[in-house]
């Protein structure tokens, strides 16, 4: 399936959840905030999210800024 | 937030104590300062202020010529009916007063509007006493469809009006307002109106922020001087001023700071307010709001109104009568006060060009 | 009298607000915020990018600061929204930081839109300060949206000028009935006093700590600058005779 991932179109395994993607990204769990489908995804729902066709997403955290 | 709830927060304000702190490091850092604050304002109006009137009036001279030129507007008052459902007691319109009542017809108004405006003057204030049954505001409007062919401003002093009616005036060519609320502390003010529609406090405080939100161009307020202690009386004044011109800032604000005078009913003024006093009310004023407007009538003696010119003041009215029909009629009418100052516009205008003053007839005209 | 500044309900003790961006190590951060006395500390919400690893800004601000997220990156009110909305869903609290910019050359922020962003998410709960171009009516429209503070520019972001727009923000300072926070283009510390002398309530500094030679050095000579700053704003200006005596008094006629 495909999806948007930060503006980009990425290609997934059927079936995956949100955390897979996460550490399939190598990121670190406690500090990525995810947009789903324009929505914030609390983290304690993302083993729940089973990704799905033409799902955008938006992986952000915080970094310095003025 | 209405000027009713800024002047609610001075309700229970200890206003002696204030003026006894204040000293005179206090009025003349206030001087120094570019911008002053409510309390700052309060601090010149107190007791201890009067020894600095030099320093306020060199500061309030410089920033009228600054932010005026060395100008004055000249306008004439036309009373058009004297009918009065108030009981004010200090007021010559009085229901209880014996005095003819009159209502001036449209071609009385045309005749008055020939006369006044043969002077050059292009602005005029029309008054009303307070009757919806005599005056309303069907006749005010059929008189300013008169008026308007003769004058390029036209401003109204009547009783209190809601926001539509105040639209209804603009559309026909009203653009000025005028109100005095008399007595802004709400106590004083229940008992020198006992009865009729006045006395209703808020309808009056809160007429000028509804003429300004229906699009009049200047507004003027004020306190009748002689009713109630002048310093705060000039403190709420310039405060509902300030008010008006920071919730409204296109509006051109002008306080006018009338002094009872002599008049049919005879009430003597309960409070003595000196030519100092009242120099002492226009410099604070000045120094608080130096764009604000300050509104000299005739009832102030031709000297004082001669010194005011470069003490503050930026609008005079001249060749005045109070009486109903008084610019026609060669006034043996009874007129609503005494006026003081007689001079002819022209007298006056003289008074200004000696003074390297230019009097103003006409300060605009709607397009 | 305590001087006490007040923000959205809140008491903020330091009147120097630090921006953590362009700081060459994030370990620096709290060295800084310790060296300059901030309470208020800004940060930003980005996409992350795989390529380029970056710490979590959050974990070395101390706790006891009050995060204020910008918008930055948004150009329009919605796209200011958006990323408001996210910031405070991820735990941020409900202060934020409006700042819309469609301008890449000079970045000077869309008052309009900012005034949109601002009645939006104040009706939301949040604590809004908007970044502003220093301009009296729509600092008007600001306090009539519900922003908490108004935060006027010193000249362009980054630019380290100064106050180049200093009349400006004196009317704002003397009209607008909320703390004005000078934001972006302090360069020095003599800068920021200047602001706090004329009366600004706080101002923001990033840029000119985060690349500075020392920045810990120079989050305390900031620190040091907005403190005497406003101590000499408190202090009130100094008796100074603006007016000769005259040599015709105007009052004279006056007689008791």
């Amino acid at each position: 399936m495909r999806i948007t991932l930060n503006g980009r179109e990425e290609i997934l395994k059927d079936g995956t959840t949100l955390t897979e993607l996460v550490s399939l990204k190598q990121l670190n769990i406690g500090e990525v905030i995810v947009v789903y489908n324009h929505q914030l995804a609390k983290k304690e729902s993302w083993p729940n999210i089973v990704l799905k066709e033409n799902d955008g997403l938006e992986f952000l955290r915080f970094v310095g800024g003025g | 937030m209405s000027f009713y709830e800024v002047c609610q927060r001075y309700g229970k304000f200890d206003f002696d104590s204030f003026f006894k702190q204040v000293t005179d490091a206090d009025i003349k850092r206030i001087i120094a300062k570019s911008r002053l604050s409510e309390t700052d304002y309060l601090a010149l109006l107190s007791p201890g202020a009067e020894k600095h009137l030099e320093e306020m009036a060199q500061k309030a001279h410089r920033l009228t010529v600054q932010n005026f030129g060395r100008v004055i507007f000249l306008f004439t008052p036309m009373y058009l009916a004297n009918y009065c459902v108030n009981q004010c007691v200090y007021c010559g319109f009085n229901i209880h007063n014996k005095l003819e009542r009159k209502k001036l017809t449209l071609a009385e108004v045309k005749r008055e509007a020939k006369i006044i405006a043969d002077t050059g003057l292009k602005h005029i204030l029309i008054l009303t006493g307070e009757s919806r049954r005599e005056s309303p505001v069907s006749y005010l409007r059929e008189c300013v469809e008169v008026l308007i062919k003769y004058f390029t401003s036209i401003s109204i002093e009547v009783y209190p009006l809601e926001e539509k009616e105040y639209n209804e005036l603009i559309s026909v060519g009203v653009d000025g307002f005028t109100m005095f609320q008399e007595v802004y502390n709400e106590e004083a003010y229940a008992q020198f109106h006992p009865g009729g529609p006045k006395r209703n406090y808020r309808f009056r405080l809160e007429a000028p922020e509804r003429a300004c939100r229906a699009g009049m161009r200047t507004v003027n307020v004020g306190a009748l001087l002689g009713l109630h202690q002048w310093r705060t009386e000039a403190f709420l004044t310039g405060l509902h001023a300030h008010y008006l011109q920071n919730t409204f800032p296109d509006v051109e604000i002008s306080v006018s700071p009338p002094r009872m005078r002599p008049q049919l009913g005879g009430f003597p003024p309960k409070v003595e307010v000196s030519n100092k006093n009242l120099v002492q009310y226009i410099l604070a004023f000045r120094l608080f709001m130096p764009r604000g407007g300050v509104t000299i009538s005739t009832r102030e003696p031709s000297e004082l109104r001669d010194r005011l010119v470069r003490l503050g003041a930026t609008k005079m009215s001249a060749g005045s009568s109070t009486a109903v029909g008084g610019h026609s009629a060669g006034c043996t009418q009874t007129g609503q006060f005494e006026i003081s100052d007689t001079r002819s516009v022209m007298e006056m205008a003289n008074m200004l060009y000696v003074q390297d003053y230019q009097p103003v007839y006409k300060d605009w005209q709607t397009l | 009298m305590r001087d006490v500044l007040m923000i959205g309900g809140k008491e903020v003790t330091s009147r120097l607000f630090l921006g953590t961006g362009k700081f060459s190590s994030h370990r620096l951060i709290p060295e800084v915020i310790r060296a300059c006395g901030s309470q208020v500390v800004t940060v930003a919400l980005r996409r992350i990018d795989p390529e380029y690893e970056e710490e979590n800004i959050v974990s070395y601000v101390p706790g006891e600061c009050i995060l204020m997220p910008n918008t930055s990156g948004a150009r329009n009110a919605e796209e200011a929204v958006r990323i408001a909305r996210v910031a405070r869903a991820a735990g941020c609290g409900n202060w934020v930081k409006i700042e819309v910019i469609a301008d890449n050359r000079y970045l000077l922020p869309d008052n309009y839109e900012t005034v949109r962003a601002t009645e939006i998410l104040a009706a939301e709960g949040f604590v809004v300060l908007p970044y502003m171009s220093p301009d009296l009516i729509t600092a008007k429209k600001l306090v009539e949206a519900g922003a908490a503070a108004v935060m006027p520019l010193g000249s362009p972001i980054g630019s380290n000028r100064g106050l180049r727009t200093r009349e400006l923000i004196r009317i704002l300072i003397e009209e607008i009935p909320l703390p004005i926070i000078v934001d972006a283009g302090i360069g020095r510390p003599s800068e920021a006093a200047e602001a706090m002398e004329m009366g600004a309530a706080a101002v923001l500094v990033n840029t000119a700590i985060a690349t500075a030679g020392d920045p810990v050095a120079m989050g305390r000579a900031f620190g040091l600058a907005v403190e005497a700053g406003r101590l000499a704003y408190l202090a009130g200006p100094g008796k100074t005779h603006e007016y000769a005596r005259a040599s015709s008094p105007l009052t004279g006629f006056l007689r008791d």
